[in-house]
C-alpha cells in the first residue's frame, strides 16, 4: 500500500540528494578533477551512500512490514559484526557469540515481526542477559569473565535491541493513524539523520567550543545547538504527516535529536577506548553501519516508548 | 563438454565461497605499502586458520585473483574428491608435499615453475597453522629458496587479522567478525643476504603490519 505522505517525504529527500549530488559534482570538477582532494571524495562517497540508504529503505517499505523487519535484522547483523569485532572475548565465548548471531538475533526479530511486545521488550534484557553468560561459564574460562559477558550483552543491547525499536514502531496502534506506521519510521530516521548532517554543517561554519575534546574534534556546542534546532524546525514543519500536533512534534524532535547526539557521543567513546577511527568500512565515506546509525540507535527506543505511552493503545 | 562444465562449476563454487567469506568476515583490504595493480608477486601471510588463503584470494581484484595461485599442502587437499576439486580447480592451487620422505617433486621447483608460467603465489612461510600464543611461528626456508631463484619477483607481506577468532581451532561454525588484511611494501632478497637474516627480516616486516586493535583477555 502506498502512503501519500511517505511518497512526499521520499520525493523531498530525493530532491535534497539531487541538489547535493549536483553540488558534489561541481566541487569535484572544480577542486578535485583527478580525485586528489580527499575531503571532496569523501563528500561524494557519502552522498552516494545516502542514495543507497534511501533506495534500500524505500524498497523495504514497498515490501511491507516483513520487508522493513528483514532490512533492520540485516542492519543489526552488520552492526553486531562490527561491535563484537572490538570487544573482549576468548575461545570459551565462541558458543555465546554464535548464539548472539544465529539464535538471539533471529528470535528477537521474529518477535518484532509477529508484534509480540511482551517478548521483544524483554527477551534480550532478561532472558538473554541471564542465560548467555551460562554458555561462557560452562566452557570454563574465568579470565576477565565479567568484562567478556558485559561487553557481549552491551553489543546485543545496542545492535539488536535498540536497532529493532525502529521496525517495532510498526506494531503501535495509534487511533486515526492505522496503516500509516511506516511514516513514524521514515520520520524518525529523517529527523535524526538530518540533525547529524546539520550538526556537522553548523559545526563547520560556526563551531568553536568543543564539547568533549577527548572524544571528538568535530562535536561543538555551536554545531550541536544549530543542528538540533534546525532539524527540530524541519521535523516540526512535517507535523502534518505524524500523529503529533505541531507543538508535540517539536517536543518529539527535540527529544530524538538530543538522544541522537548523545548516542554518537557514547559510541565515539567506545571507539576511542578501543583505538579505532571507524566501526567498519562497508558504507563508503561514512565508515561502518554503527558510524551511520549511532544516533538512530539511541533515539529509536525513546521515540518508541514515548509514542507508545502517550499515543498508542497497545 | 565435461571440461567446460567442470570449469563452470569451479567458477560458481569459487564465487560462492567468496560470497560466504564476505558475509562472515566483511574482509577489508588495507593496501598500505603497495597498490592492487597487476604485477608478479609472492604474497606471504601469517597462517592461523584454514580460511586464510580464501580470504586473501577474496580481497584481490578479479584480474589479480585469476593469476594468483595459493600454495597448499597436498596431503590436506587431496584427502577427498571434493577437497581436490576445490583445491585444484576452484583455487588452482600449487599442491606441494610437506613430507620430504614420500614426495616425488621438490616444492620449490613446483613453485618456481608456477612463477615462470606467470602466476603470482600465496604462501604461508610458517608451513603450518599457528595455534600458539606467539604471533608467528619460525619461517620455513621455502620463501628464501624462492626469493633466491626468482629475485625480481615482489615479496609482499600480508597480515591477516582476526580470522583465528572467527573460527578458533577445533570449532566448526564460524562467528561473524570483521577481518582486515594489511598489505605491506614489497621486499626482495638482498645480494649475499644469509638465509637466517633474510627470513628474520621477512618475519619482522610481516609483524609490523599487525593490527594493534584488540588485546585478547
Amino acid at each position: 500500500m502506498i502512503i501519500p505522505q511517505l511518497v512526499w517525504l521520499f520525493a523531498a529527500v530525493a530532491g535534497m540528494l539531487i541538489l547535493a549530488s549536483i553540488l558534489g559534482e561541481i566541487l569535484r570538477h572544480r577542486l578535485s578533477p583527478n580525485g586528489s582532494n580527499a575531503l571532496i571524495e569523501t563528500l561524494n562517497a557519502r552522498i552516494s551512500a545516502w542514495w543507497a540508504i534511501m533506495i534500500l529503505l524505500g524498497l523495504a517499505f514497498l515490501a511491507g512490514n516483513a520487508g522493513v523487519v528483514f532490512l533492520f535484522a540485516l542492519v543489526s547483523f552488520a552492526a553486531l559484526r562490527e561491535f563484537l569485532t572490538i570487544t573482549h572475548y576468548n575461545r570459551a565465548d565462541h558458543w555465546s557469540l554464535l548464539a548472539c548471531f544465529f539464535v538471539v538475533l533471529p528470535l528477537h526479530y521474529a518477535f518484532v515481526l509477529v508484534e509480540w511486545y511482551g517478548m521483544y521488550a524483554i527477551v534480550v534484557p532478561v532472558y538473554v542477559f541471564l542465560l548467555l553468560p551460562v554458555l561462557s561459564a560452562l566452557r570454563g574460562s574465568t579470565r576477565n569473565f565479567l568484562v567478556r559477558v558485559a561487553e557481549t550483552q552491551w553489543a546485543l543491547m545496542i545492535c539488536v535491541y535498540c536497532v529493532s525499536h525502529v521496525p517495532a514502531l510498526l506494531s503501535l496502534e495509534i487511533p486515526g493513524f492505522e496503516g500509516r506506521n511506516m511514516i513514524l519510521i521514515a520520520y524518525l530516521v529523517f529527523v535524526v539523520q538530518l540533525s547529524d548532517v546539520l550538526q556537522y554543517v553548523w559545526g563547520q561554519f560556526i563551531g568553536r567550543t568543543r564539547i568533549a575534546p577527548n572524544l571528538s574534534r568535530s562535536k561543538t556546542w555551536e554545531g550541536m545547538v544549530g543542528g538540533v534546532l534546525s532539524a527540530t524546525a524541519a521535523g516540526t514543519a512535517l507535523w502534518w504527516m505524524t500523529p503529533f500536533s505541531p507543538l508535540q512534534a517539536a517536543g518529539m524532535c527535540l527529544l530524538i535529536t538530543l538522544m541522537g547526539f548523545l548516542g554518537s557521543l557514547v559510541l565515539s567513546a567506545i571507539k576511542r577506548d578501543r583505538g579505532v577511527r571507524d566501526w567498519g568500512h562497508l558504507i563508503g565515506g561514512h565508515g561502518g553501519f554503527l558510524d551511520r546509525l549511532d544516533s538512530v540507535i539511541f533515539a529509536a527506543p525513546i521515540f518508541f516508548h514515548v509514542t507508545r505511552y502517550f499515543w498508542s493503545l497497545t | 563438454m565435461i571440461r567446460v562444465l567442470r570449469s563452470l562449476a569451479a567458477a560458481v563454487t569459487g564465487q560462492a565461497i567468496s560470497v560466504f567469506a564476505r558475509f562472515v568476515t566483511a574482509p577489508r583490504a588495507i593496501w598500505q605499502g603497495i597498490e592492487p595493480v597487476p604485477g608478479q608477486r609472492i604474497y606471504f601471510a601469517n597462517h592461523s586458520s584454514n580460511g586464510d588463503f580464501v580470504l586473501l584470494w577474496t580481497v584481490l581484484p578479479p584480474a589479480l585473483r585469476r593469476q594468483t595461485r595459493p600454495v597448499a599442502a597436498l596431503d590436506y587437499w587431496l584427502k577427498s574428491s571434493l577437497r581436490a576439486f576445490i583445491g585444484r580447480e576452484v583455487f588452482n592451487a600449487v599442491l606441494i608435499d610437506r613430507r620430504p620422505e614420500s614426495r616425488r617433486e621438490d616444492p620449490v621447483t613446483q613453485m618456481v615453475e608456477a612463477l615462470d608460467r606467470g602466476a603470482s603465489l600465496i604462501l604461508f612461510p610458517e608451513g603450518q597453522r599457528n595455534s600458539t600464543d606467539a604471533p608467528l611461528l619460525p619461517f620455513k626456508a621455502g620463501l628464501y629458496h624462492l626469493a633466491a631463484a626468482r629475485p625480481r619477483v615482489d615479496l609482499v607481506p600480508v597480515w591477516i587479522a582476526n580470522l583465528n577468532k572467527v573460527m578458533p581451532k577445533g570449532e566448526v561454525i564460524p562467528v561473524p567478525l570483521i577481518c582486515t588484511l594489511t598489505f605491506g611494501a614489497p621486499l626482495h632478497l638482498a645480494p649475499d643476504e644469509p638465509k637466517a637474516a633474510f627470513l628474520a627480516r621477512m618475519a619482522a616486516a610481516l609483524l609490523t603490519l599487525q593490527d594493534r586493535l584488540v588485546d585478547p583477555p
